[in-house]
């Protein structure tokens, strides 16, 4: 009887073991809702073939938002100046094309990200030594002190009346550009699955575990021999050059930039894109972008002058009652449904 | 010759006017033993940041066998094989427990370097983090979030992450702090269960856990050492007792 029982609980035992080691193991491992998204973007080329334009835009600041997640929602490093970075990358498309003849498009992000990188390794060096309002202040200066060099030498740059009629080479000297914007649309689209890639991996790896612990105390991590501030000049770093890329494609989309990319409400914007979808969840940029975009679209028909009112009350909605943003409240709702299935 | 495990010389430390460390000389042999006593504010817990590294002294040396570690980052301290537990809980809140130890393990072995690789590809670092918990029966807590837990069982996830670490010093800044005196004994069994190698100081105002676990006793007041030695020694001074066991006695008076 004795032998039976401790069989029992030896069994538990085992259970539990395997039951937790299986949530580690498995965690990275790909599920079927994460599909919904690119079926859903891809639908729409299809669906809506007329407002590609539109799309397109949705999809750069997916990306945008994605490289603010990386940092905010995973090392909880808090920034008002991501736009720096945003509009490095449009910079250095647009100049490449008009200033050194360079119109070659995919050249032209990898070297918005890397310039956008190089900045980033730079200046997050010497930032991220401080936390909370300080480096929020900080990087505020930074995006402005950018947005004004450039307006120093609007020879360069073209100032806010921007650089227009930007030439970009057709897509590997094949696919051209048509008006409505569908080959940028499987352009952005292609990029956003590469870079989303990259960020999924860096999030479960042992380096994207070491920025959850950042975030989550960074005491702790400190006294278990972390590196903390090499881990976030890093995690800094990826996500200025995806932020780089997202600034290329903006620019090579639109054929068109001005110094309004480093704006403050630039950067104020894929933030609160970012928050209402839900931070440090991945999709919560896919989400948070492309509810945020179409509301502005939608709003600001219905009332060109009042529109961001409508913003504004959604994202008090969302910060009163979805704290995890809007893709918590899709995942409650998950968790509700499978709880009711099950009995 | 062999070179003590932690030794602490003449550190000193003020904030303004207040010196709240004054030439603290303190040694912990290989496998000591050492309880760190004193009234509230004597700076036992500074002393504790202090050799941790996470403040900076303004005089005085700190060596981790025999290596002057005085102005080196916290986290090097930890990677040479010094750990601590927090007086009050220094955990990862929102992640489960498992996952706290699973971190400690890949920032102790360079894995979280690492960008690419799957945080659970690697099974060794499971069955390691398992095994821990395992052996302070807690695997049934392993996919809870700490901050669902109580207490007490979050005293022990401190405890375990700093052990995970490997250290060969351990500062236990009050492990049962907070804890209720029903659970209580769980964690001070754990501590004085420990590997015998580690070289231990426990800050602890329990006096009936104090004398049974530690071989040695130092007596903090108003940032310096006020006395040292064994717990009967201690016991046995009368100096000790009016400023601090006679202070205890004093408010049991009051209670009473």
């Amino acid at each position: 009887m004795a032998v039976n029982k401790i069989k029992l609980n030896d069994a538990a035992a085992i259970g539990a073991r395997a039951n937790a080691a299986d949530y580690l193991v498995r965690r990275h491992y790909f599920r079927w809702p994460e599909a919904s998204p690119w079926l859903i973007a891809v639908a729409c080329y299809f669906i809506f073939p007329d407002r590609m334009t539109f799309g397109n835009q949705v999809l750069v600041m997916v990306i945008f938002a994605l490289s603010l997640d990386l940092i905010l929602g995973y090392a909880g490093i808090v920034t008002l100046g991501h736009a720096a970075f945003f509009g490095i990358g449009a910079y250095v498309a647009a100049l490449l094309s008009l200033r050194f003849g360079w119109s070659e498009p995919i050249s032209g992000i990898i070297l918005g990200g890397l310039l956008a990188g190089l900045v980033g390794i730079v200046v997050g060096w010497f930032m991220l030594r401080y936390r909370g309002l300080t480096l929020l202040m900080l990087t505020i200066a930074f995006a402005a002190m950018l947005q004004e060099s450039g307006n120093l030498r609007s020879d360069i740059t073209g100032g806010y009346d921007g650089l227009p009629g930007l030439i970009i080479s057709p897509l590997f000297d094949t696919f051209g550009y048509d008006l409505y914007g569908h080959t940028n649309y499987i352009y952005v689209l292609v990029v956003l699955a590469i870079v989303f890639y990259f960020v999924r991996r860096i999030v479960y790896s042992p380096f994207g575990q070491a920025l959850t612990g950042i975030r989550e105390n960074v005491q702790r991590m400190h006294a278990i021999g972390s590196p903390v501030h090499r881990r976030l000049v890093m995690v800094y770093t990826i996500s200025a050059a995806i932020a780089g890329v997202a600034g290329a494609l903006f620019t090579q989309t639109n054929a068109y930039v001005t110094l309004t990319v480093f704006d403050f409400d630039n950067s104020a914007k894929v933030m609160v894109m970012l928050i209402l979808g839900g931070t440090g969840r991945l999709y919560g940029a896919f989400l948070g972008a492309a509810v945020y975009m179409i509301l502005e679209d939608y709003f600001s028909k219905l009332s060109p002058t009042f529109w961001q009112f409508g913003i504004g009350l959604l994202l008090v909605l969302a910060v009163l009652f979805a704290r995890r943003g809007l893709l918590g409240l899709v995942e409650d709702a998950g968790r509700y449904l499978s709880k009711r299935k099950k009995p | 010759m062999t070179v003590a495990a932690l030794e602490v010389q003449r550190l000193n430390r003020s904030f303004g006017a207040l010196h709240v460390a004054r030439d603290i000389d303190l040694t912990l042999e290989r496998g000591a033993r050492r309880a760190l006593i004193g009234p509230n504010g004597a700076g036992k817990t500074t002393l504790v940041n202090l050799i941790t590294g996470a403040l900076r002294p303004s005089a005085g040396r700190v060596l981790l066998d025999g290596d002057d570690i005085t102005h080196t980052s916290q986290a090097e301290r930890a990677r040479r094989g010094l750990a601590r537990t927090f007086q009050i809980n220094q955990l990862f809140r929102g992640l489960t427990v498992l996952e706290n130890l699973a971190m400690t393990i890949g920032e102790r072995d360079g894995n979280c370097n690492n960008l690419w690789r799957a945080a659970g590809a690697k099974r060794a670092v499971i069955d390691e983090a398992l095994d821990r918990l395992d052996s302070l029966r807690m695997v049934d807590d392993a996919l809870k979030l700490v901050r669902e837990l109580p207490y007490g069982r979050q005293r022990l996830v401190e405890i375990a992450i700093a052990l995970t670490q490997r250290p060969r010093v351990l500062l236990l800044d009050e492990p049962a702090a907070g804890v209720p005196s029903s659970e209580s004994h769980l964690i001070l069994d754990v501590v004085a269960a420990l590997d015998p190698d580690i070289a231990i100081l426990i800050i602890e105002h329990d006096m009936d856990v104090v004398f049974r676990f530690a071989k040695h006793i130092t007596v903090m007041v108003q940032g310096a050492v006020f006395t040292e030695g064994t717990p009967e020694e201690i016991m046995a001074d009368e100096q000790v007792r009016a400023v601090y066991l006679g202070q205890e006695g004093h408010k049991g008076a009051r209670h009473g």
